[in-house]
């Protein structure tokens, strides 16, 4: 798919709660013995998906360096929204000055509602209806204790505001595709605190084929070859599985190396390929191509083409994703569950 | 009673088919069979499938597996008994043509358990012990034969010595295009790898994997492979009422059985599929069928004769361990790899000349067993 006009990021930004908790941690209250990342980000008590994607936005708007007044749109892509009912993007547009003229709303589509919520973005700058529109990937995501998903559901996001191209756009895009099916491999219902996941059916047929589904696509629509890329990142559920997508899909460890967060911070569900993304950015240098592949469950992936302009040089300044996942303070399994408001009181 | 042979062999690659349902396996494996063996219709199928009723919520599984063929007014049964599915219904479909009543049989094997939630498989596993005695405490199929396991160790041999029946098998699995894991394990990394059930460690058991295999039983013609000898034994099916808990009784009886009416004695073997869906088990299996003297199994797992080139060739295409053990298919896979060996049809995991082949196929902690001979006939 590719817009009317061009389209391009102008400014991004991450956000990465500061504690920790670890596999082995986990492993020491249930005598498990898995490690599928080594150890993920907790929200502190006072911090939930909406502070997280005002942090990233507020850092995107600072390196986009616009009137946020302009910035038509906000949508904020997560599966852990505070309130059921009330969206989260008011209230980051409302800390980012962006009312009242923008329109917001929540995206849900699992791991991939952050660049469901980009792919609306790109359609809306693309087509001249708005002047700049941000793209959020946020959660706060929720494991049931001694589940699998206890050890990667973790807390974190990114934020994109994308403009027409021009010398300011960091990165532009080149193409999009988006690869949808039916097939549920993991959900969470109503009223329910966790989500369900069919095990081993989230493997080839959820992620992998929908990772490849896309990705194959956009590389066969585009011409282009896994070599012509300098970076690449696939959604990141666990360390294994972005790992195995990049060697299907033939690409290198090198190239998806500077994204490949997941190992130290977990699964950011809606924001895992955005806080990969912002952290390929952190070090691309201008006309590194990168390639993204996101994956949510239920199933589909959103896959794009971006290529770094000049404009990366001089608008990456403030915290990096580094940064982030340096900063941090571990908890222990009390803590954890405290902070995630897991303790019935 | 008639004598009979196996005229058609057809299965699929033991995997996760994750986009085929159970009736499409069936369906395919069957063809296959039937286009082995060149006929375009039977008298009579035997479904063999132990879980159907719990992971595909199906009852009446011998007409939903019939309809699948397209055949309408074929008669269908579906042979249920634990693990040891595969093999009792290969004995009622050998019964069914050397009676003369039927001309024509097919026996299926099918299962399909990789879309299922492990904790349900485990679960299924667990039903073919006893509800009322054993399964009601929740003991898990591996922690009962963890419980023999720690008693073997504990009198015959060390835990590496045990372990290696699964990595023999896995030796012998590499090349095999119908097996699920296909590759050489070390001892070391089935050693580390972490406790299913203390002492048994996650790569001494088999894992879980969708599967259909089938044969087509005629009468037999002096061409081709005989069924030389067929029985089926139980035993206590709780291990605690048995008076020496390491005896598989089942196994030995039904082997007794089998030589008998083939006329063979246990050295008179040529190669052998044993039931390892633990180390352990594939141990006792040994012992049960007589290749090996009770509690020197272990040694013999670790010595060459065990191997392709050995005396006795155990488990030639990777038994439960690394061809996979998808349960009630599981006992036509051995018979069916049997069956190519005595029709020298094995490829790289010929064994040289072979003629007697036997598999055991056990259910439960070897409550139930059928053990079947197999022969080339020589005209």
């Amino acid at each position: 798919m590719k817009t009317g006009r061009q389209v391009g990021i102008i400014g991004y930004g991450a956000y990465v709660p500061m504690y920790r908790l670890k596999a082995s941690e986990i492993n020491r209250v249930w005598g498990g013995f898995g490690a599928p990342v080594e150890e993920k980000s907790v929200v502190a008590l006072d911090e939930d998906t909406i502070t997280i994607s005002v942090e990233a936005a507020k850092q995107a708007v600072k390196r986009a360096n616009i009137d946020p007044s302009e910035i038509g749109a906000v949508y904020v892509g997560t599966e852990s929204k505070p309130y059921a009912v009330k969206p989260s993007g008011t209230i980051v547009a409302e800390v980012i000055g962006a009312t009242p003229s923008v329109s917001t709303a929540d995206y849900e589509f699992a791991c991939k509602a952050g660049t469901e919520a980009m792919q609306t973005c790109i359609g809306l700058v693309g087509s001249g209806m708005h002047k700049y529109a941000m793209a959020i990937g946020a959660d706060t995501a929720q494991g049931r204790p001694q589940d699998a998903l206890e050890y990667t559901a973790a807390c974190g996001g990114a934020a994109f505001i994308f403009g027409e191209r021009s010398a300011e756009t960091i990165a532009y895009l080149e193409a999009s595709y988006s690869f949808v099916t039916d097939t549920p491999d993991f959900w969470r219902r109503s009223k329910e605190m966790y989500p369900r996941h069919g095990n081993r059916f989230t493997g080839a047929p959820a992620y992998f084929k929908h990772i490849t589904g896309a990705g194959k696509a956009l590389l066969e629509e585009t011409g282009y070859k896994p070599e012509d890329f300098k970076w690449a990142v696939f959604h990141q559920p666990n360390a294994k599985f972005p790992i195995n997508a990049a060697k299907i899909m033939g690409f290198s460890m090198d190239q998806i190396e500077p994204g490949l967060v997941s190992p130290r911070i977990g699964n950011t569900y809606a924001g895992s390929t955005p806080v990969g993304l912002a952290a390929t950015l952190d070090v691309a240098e201008p006309d590194d191509k990168i390639f993204v592949v996101s994956y949510g469950s239920g199933s589909g992936s959103d896959a794009f083409i971006f290529t770094v302009q000049d404009a990366i040089l001089e608008k990456r300044e403030g915290p990096k994703m580094e940064t982030f996942i340096e900063r941090k303070e571990y908890v222990d399994y009390a803590t954890y569950l405290k902070n995630r408001g897991q303790i019935i009181k | 009673m008639r004598k009979v042979k196996i005229a058609g062999v057809g299965l699929i690659r033991v995997s996760e088919y994750w986009d085929k349902p159970i009736q499409s396996l069936f369906a395919e494996a069957s063809m296959k069979s039937m286009k082995d063996a060149g006929v375009d219709a039977v008298d009579k199928v035997y479904v063999s499938n132990m879980g159907g009723s719990l992971m595909q919520d199906q009852l009446n599984l011998a007409a939903v597996m019939a309809d699948s063929l397209g055949t309408p007014g074929l008669p269908a049964t579906r042979i249920e008994a634990g693990s040891a599915s595969g093999g009792v219904a290969f004995h009622e479909a050998v019964q069914a043509v050397a009676s003369g009543y039927s001309d024509a049989v097919m026996v299926t094997g099918v299962e399909k358990l990789s879309d299922i939630l492990p904790e349900v498989v485990t679960t299924g596993l667990a039903m073919a012990e006893e509800q009322e005695y054993t399964a009601y405490t929740g003991v898990t199929k591996a922690g009962i034969a963890a419980m023999i396991h720690r008693l073997y160790m504990d009198l015959y041999a060390t835990p590496e010595e045990v372990c290696m029946m699964a990595v023999k098998s896995h030796e012998h699995a590499v090349g095999c295009k119908h097996a699920q894991y296909p590759f050489k394990m070390s001892l070391q990394r089935a050693m580390s790898s972490p406790m299913e059930a203390d002492p048994i460690h996650m790569m001494e058991c088999s894992g879980i994997g969708d599967g259909a295999a089938s044969l087509i039983l005629v009468p037999a013609d002096d061409e081709g492979v005989e069924v030389a000898g067929t029985a089926v034994s139980t035993d206590y099916t709780s291990i605690a009422a048995r008076q020496d808990p390491l005896e598989m009784k089942a196994i030995k009886t039904a082997a007794d059985r089998a030589y008998k009416m083939a006329k063979i004695k246990a050295t008179d073997i040529d190669l052998a599929e044993v039931q390892d869906d633990f180390s352990i088990n594939g141990v006792l299996g040994i012992e049960g069928l007589g290749l090996a003297k009770p509690g020197k199994g272990a040694k013999l797992v670790n010595s060459d004769d065990v191997d392709k080139e050995g005396k006795i060739p155990v488990n030639t295409f990777g038994g439960l361990k690394a061809r996979g053990n998808p349960l009630g298919a599981t006992g036509i896979y051995q018979l069916a790899e049997i069956a190519w060996q005595l029709q020298g049809k094995a490829g790289d995991h010929q064994i040289p000349d072979a003629k007697i082949g036997v598999a055991e196929n056990m259910g439960g902690m070897a409550s139930i067993c059928a053990v079947n001979v197999l022969r080339r006939a020589d005209k």
